[in-house]
């Protein structure tokens, strides 16, 4: 049963007691200049955006079939059941192969330290695999960050989008994004005032590296079969080679 | 014989210059970090170290397998002369993009990780894979010349033995690993700029490392005539260009096929950053040294044929670096421009790459009719070109 986050910007109150939560439960340092940074960054998972008396939320999708998980060599990135994308430090060789491929930007470094990590928002994995909610949610006093299971958030949502049609961009943002996220988003503001990309694809982009990668095996019998036959069949003219190789083999003794 | 002596100095000077700014750059990059020492940011981790060293490296080394193809599977024996320096320039490129990578890895120390720690489903886990075998595939097909000269025979028995499937070995492997630094950007749909952004990336980078590799091939073999007074004869370079010119044909076509079926042809037209770099690559770095090789006249001149050469190495260059930077620009809202560091280390790498060639050639039976041992040699392998000129020739 895959849990999920839903935020609806138009119960936000730009409060950030998300983003003070969100902090405590990495062990990151949140102050007012901190709280005043409008980008993710190694020490900020996630932020509250702010146009105008409008807000929106930032954090880590953990998508369905996440991007990282798929293009990291050493799957440091994985995508537990229960829905949080984790992240195993211990196995990074911090190739970055995740920041640059996933859609969302999403993936921060540790661009100050001599041995960095990769740093993102992680759904609070260990908090909901022990059955709680994620420490964001916990603290939202509006009910804008909503922690529940995917299924009964994308109902609410539809509910919500079909109750008060006047409120809000007629979309769920991360119900089929790049095959589906674990964060789902309501907004009242087109999702690119805030950087969200709406031309994404709706297919898991694991797929496009698949249909590729997948045809690998069969390439390299077919080329070893291929490679070989043509020595095999040009090969008499090599062993005349051979015999003049060796001639000048003598010549060279001499 | 006093100016030679001036100008050999003056490179050593040049040479020990960019070297220690090198060495100051590594100091700055292991000690400080990564933010310290690049311009790479969270929007672009990505820069020259990858672009460039990367890409661009394993890309160049490409000789080295074409090249071997040609002469053990396909057995275009005429062109035996030049394999030496062609695997020993394609060895030393893949110890260089190792080196390249200890620098762009943050944790450097754990490259063997994927060794250990799968995921088939990474293009760079199989690209890593690859690149580490192919080194060692190149160790061991450049390890016969070294054996040679210590005269050590059992070993070089040994590899003989194996050298065939060797030489299989390391052409799939390197079709793999050529192609899928091509595959890394495919799952980029949304990020590529769409000039650049095609299923066919892996395509494209197979076909352009033919074509760099014969390129290489004309460009080594004029540098050694230079540097080493020994070059191929120029009926045999001449009729690389013709391939090399077919080659870029192929794929010019399929860029064209596939930019007009994505409808993103109309993209040139727009007065942007990304379209002038485009043009420069396909107009100055393909279709002119397509046109160029396609005249008799050119191909068969010395000048005609290295100038060519050098657009397509260019050419490719550029292509390289249109994917990695160029094209990720614009989804990254910024203009990267590497910082001096970057590029210090990326010069020493490339001034090590030269000296390392120098001191092989000096040492090893690199080029085997140099010297006076072998001069015999040189006159057989001069006397069969000449002997085959007419199948070389039209
Ligand atoms: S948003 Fe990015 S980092 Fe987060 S799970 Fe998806 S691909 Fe991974
Ligand atoms: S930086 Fe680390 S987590 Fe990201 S892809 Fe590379 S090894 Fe995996």
């Amino acid at each position: 049963m895959s849990k999920a986050i839903l935020y609806d910007a138009t119960l936000c109150i730009d409060c950030k007691l998300c983003e003070q939560a969100c902090a405590e439960r990495n062990h990151l340092p949140y102050n007012d200049t901190v709280a005043a940074e409008q980008v993710q960054s190694a020490h900020k998972y996630t932020v509250v955006l702010a146009k105008g008396d409008k807000f929106m939320r930032r954090l880590c999708m953990n998508c369905d079939d996440p991007t990282c998980a798929s293009v990291c060599p050493v799957g440091a990135m994985r995508k537990t059941k229960e829905g949080p994308v984790i992240y195993e430090e211990a196995r990074c060789m911090g190739c970055r192969y995740c920041m640059v491929a996933c859609p969302f930007g999403v993936p921060k470094y540790q661009w100050n330290k001599v041995l960095p990590a990769v740093c993102k928002c992680d759904m609070c994995a260990d908090r909901v695999l022990a059955g709680k909610m994620t420490a964001c949610a916990e603290v939202c006093p509006t009910g804008a960050t909503k922690f529940g299971e995917r299924d009964e958030l994308i109902a609410e949502a539809k509910q919500r989008l079909h109750d008060n049609p006047g409120n809000y961009v007629n979309h769920i943002y991360g119900l089929d994004e790049v095959g589906g996220t674990s964060v789902l988003l309501l907004s009242s503001l087109p999702f690119e005032t805030f950087g969200y990309r709406t031309d994404l694809v709706r297919e898991p982009l694991p797929l496009f590296t698949f249909r590729v990668l997948s045809r690998i095996p069969d390439l390299v019998g077919l080329g070893g079969v291929l490679l070989g036959g043509v020595w095999w069949i040009t090969n008499r003219r090599s062993k005349v080679a051979a015999a003049e190789g060796k001639t000048n083999a003598d010549e060279k003794e001499k | 014989m006093k100016q030679r002596l001036m100008r050999f100095t003056l490179w050593k000077v040049v040479f020990f210059a960019i070297m220690a700014a090198g060495l100051y750059a590594t100091v700055l990059r292991f000690t400080r970090g990564l933010g310290a020492s690049t311009n790479l940011s969270d929007r672009f981790p990505w820069g020259i170290w990858i672009g460039f060293d990367v890409l661009c490296g394993v890309m160049l080394a490409a000789g080295g397998f074409t090249l071997m193809a040609a002469v053990h599977i396909f057995h275009i024996e005429r062109f035996k002369p030049i394999i030496r320096p062609t695997v020993l320039t394609a060895f030393l490129g893949y110890l260089l993009v190792c080196v390249a990578l200890m620098y762009d890895l943050g944790r450097y120390y754990r490259i063997w990780h994927p060794l250990v720690m799968r995921n088939p489903h990474s293009v760079m886990f199989e690209v890593a894979w690859c690149v580490m075998l192919y080194t060692t595939v190149l160790a061991l097909e450049f390890a016969p010349i070294v054996f040679e000269r210590l005269r050590l025979e059992k070993p070089l028995r040994i590899l003989r033995a194996v050298s065939i499937p060797l030489v299989i070995l390391g052409v799939i492997l390197s079709t793999l690993h050529q192609s899928s630094l091509g595959s890394l950007y495919l799952i980029m749909p949304n990020k590529l700029y769409p000039l650049w952004y095609s299923p066919l990336l892996p395509v494209f980078f197979f076909i352009s490392a033919i074509g760099i590799g014969l390129a290489m091939t004309i460009f080594e073999s004029y540098m050694s005539s230079k540097y080493f007074h020994r070059q191929l004869e120029l009926p045999l370079l001449s009729e690389l260009g013709r391939i090399l010119a077919v080659v870029l044909s192929v794929y010019a076509v399929l860029r064209f096929e596939d930019l007009y079926h994505r409808g993103a042809l109309k993209l040139v037209l727009q007065p942007r950053y990304e379209t002038y770099l485009f043009l420069l690559e396909v107009v100055v770095g393909l279709l002119l040294p397509i046109a160029m090789l396609f005249r008799r006249r050119i191909r068969e001149s010395t000048g005609g044929l290295y100038l060519a050469a050098v657009l397509t190495v260019l050419g490719f260059i550029t292509n390289r670096l249109n994917v990695s930077i160029t094209g990720m620009e614009g989804a990254a809202g910024l203009h990267y421009i590497p910082k001096w560091t970057e590029m210090a280390v990326t010069a020493m790498i490339i001034a090590g790459g030269f000296a390392l060639f120098g001191l092989a050639t000096k040492y090893l039976p690199i080029f085997p009719e140099k010297g006076e041992p072998a001069e015999a040699a040189a006159v057989v392998v001069r006397r069969r070109a000449v002997e085959q000129q007419p199948v070389a020739g039209d």
